[in-house]
């Protein structure tokens, strides 16, 4: 039986923007030696309900984070918590996407969509039953993102752009906690790009859920993100933590502003930094 | 040439091909004056055809039983054998170069032991059927299988899949097509399994009727013994080809197929 005066507490405490993903002084190795380390004595917290973006030079780790925070990969040391819980096996209230839209070719767009509604509880058992109700909200996702009329579609006819919104649909459809994004529109062209963070933020704004963000876009982490964590080289760690106090809704003409330049030119130094100074004499001399 | 008139022209080739050959066959025997018992001319492996088709028909039957019932067996070994394969990689490290082992060995030779074990007839003949169909069938579940994009397993199990829920809502289906399209191949090669069987232990069956037919020189009905499995093959493949459009057309838009992997 849970103490109901607990329960209270706990809820109060992730609601009053506690961490709701919290990483402390966690490192991860792949096997002995310097070589194989990923991540080193890394911490990071992000709140319930933020908008968190994780960029870094390429190499740095960040897809291992993904893995570390969704439980797909145990830490070598250190913690890792989610909604106040200690993460010891893959979670079960997260929505992923990845680069490569991963949606399967023989199903159409909307069962596409629906896939994740077919795996996790209480959905699963739900779906035969109200079919047409889980059909209804992954059809007025799917609108929400402009992928009316759509539905019946299979992925191959569609355009990368609009898979990436397939994408996104799918992975927010049975309403995660937390949103796990590993480069979701790194393949597309910078006008798509710019569509697609429009909607993301359109989607963050209305649903307000958990999301970090790896990108190695610094623009893209600007617009999207509440807060930034600027990652080291391999061994990764985090070596700035930038918060966006940018108002929303952003649009591309945000991404003018000189507020936004500024602070994306100073992340840049940075990762130059990071990189171990190769680059860092022309970065500085191109701003 | 209008586009339809070349959709006409395509789907008419094979037919066209098949038509000429016959007539440059037929024209080259009759010029050349080429003795019957050598090389008969089409017309004369038709004569036969019609005059043996009671016997031609039954052994047909006999080896068409054959061919299915191993390439059955094959079926059900080959898709257990390739799951296998495909979801362990330590059932792959130890299975694969047995696999690859026991297929390149020339099945002619597998008859005589298999004669010693089963005796002669139907038996042999169905396990050379099976032995010559099952590995397509395994090597291509297997690979449909193993090539399950890594991201798209991520993003399932952090959902909460299970193992037999990523089997069931991607491996199954992503290895269809790699199923489908070894049925094609595997079933004509059951046909050459069971044949070879016939020919050197059977008392039934196309094999035997063509080696009784060339110990006394009667070529032409040998010759309609070939057009009959040849024909069998052909119908067999075409049914699979359809069977595979109806269920795994979703694969059929890029214009390359599943890699097939033969055997003989």
């Amino acid at each position: 039986m849970l103490n109901p005066r607990t329960t209270a507490a706990v809820m109060d405490d992730a609601g009053a923007g506690r961490a709701f993903v919290d990483i402390a002084g966690v490192t991860l190795r792949y096997g002995a030696g310097p070589e194989t380390q990923a991540l080193a004595d890394l911490t990071m917290q992000v709140k319930q309900g933020e908008f968190a973006a994780v960029v870094g030079p390429s190499g740095c780790g960040k897809s291992s984070l993904m893995k570390l925070v969704t439980g797909l990969l145990p830490p070598t040391g250190g913690r890792v918590d989610v909604a106040a819980k200690n993460v010891n096996g893959p979670l079960k209230i997260v929505g992923m996407a990845f680069q490569n839209s991963t949606l399967l070719p023989w199903r159409n767009i909307l069962d596409n969509v629906m896939l994740p509604l077919e795996i996790v509880q209480p959905h699963r058992e739900r779906l035969r039953g109200n079919r047409a109700e889980y059909e209804k909200r992954a059809r007025g996702l799917l609108e929400s993102v402009g992928l009316g009329g759509l539905e019946k579609q299979q992925p191959w006819m569609l355009s990368g752009g609009m898979q990436q919104r397939a994408n996104l649909c799918r992975s927010l459809v049975h309403s995660p906690q937390l949103l796990m994004l590993d480069e979701p529109f790194g393949a597309l062209d910078a006008f798509t790009r710019e569509e697609l963070w429009a909607i993301l933020q359109e989607l963050w704004l209305q649903q307000r859920f958990t999301c970090i963000l790896v990108t190695h876009d610094l623009r893209e982490a600007a617009y999207l993100a509440d807060v930034i964590f600027v990652m080291s080289a391999r061994p990764g760690r985090i070596i700035a933590t930038h918060r966006v106090d940018l108002p929303r809704p952003r649009t591309v003409d945000t991404t003018f502003d000189p507020a936004f330049v500024d602070l994306v030119h100073r992340i840049r130094g940075q990762i130059a930094e990071a990189r171990g100074g190769k680059a860092t004499a022309s970065t500085r001399g191109a701003g | 040439m209008s586009p339809v008139d070349t959709r006409r022209l395509e789907r008419a080739m094979p037919f066209l091909v098949i038509g000429g050959a016959l007539l440059l066959w037929q024209a080259v025997v009759r010029v050349l004056a080429i003795q019957q018992f050598i090389l008969p001319a089409p017309t004369d492996v038709y004569e036969a055809l019609l005059e043996y088709h009671d016997p031609i028909f039954a052994s047909a039957l006999f080896t068409l039983e054959n061919t299915i019932a191993g390439f059955g067996i094959g079926i059900v070994v080959g898709l257990v054998l390739g799951s296998v394969i495909g979801t362990s990689r330590l059932a792959y490290a130890g299975l694969y170069p047995l696999l690859v082992g026991l297929n390149s060995i020339p099945k002619a030779a597998i008859v005589p032991i298999l004669v010693l074990w089963m005796g002669i007839g139907q038996p042999p003949a169905i396990t050379t059927a099976f032995l010559l169909s099952f590995f397509p069938i395994a090597v291509n579940v297997a690979t449909g299988l193993a090539t399950t994009e890594p991201e798209l397993e991520d993003v399932l199990r952090s959902l909460g899949a299970t193992k037999f829920d990523i089997l069931r809502k991607v491996g199954i289906p992503r290895s269809l097509p790699y199923f489908f399209a070894s049925l094609k191949v595997s079933i004509t090669l059951a046909f050459v399994g069971a044949v070879i069987s016939e020919t050197l232990a059977s008392n039934d069956g196309i094999g035997y009727l063509m080696v009784q037919a060339a110990s006394q020189f009667r070529t032409p009905l040998m010759f309609a013994g070939v057009s009959v499995i040849a024909a069998m093959g052909i119908i067999t493949y075409l049914i699979f080809v359809m069977i595979e459009r109806r269920f795994t057309g979703w694969a059929m838009r890029k214009h390359h197929n599943p890699v097939v992997v033969g055997g003989g």
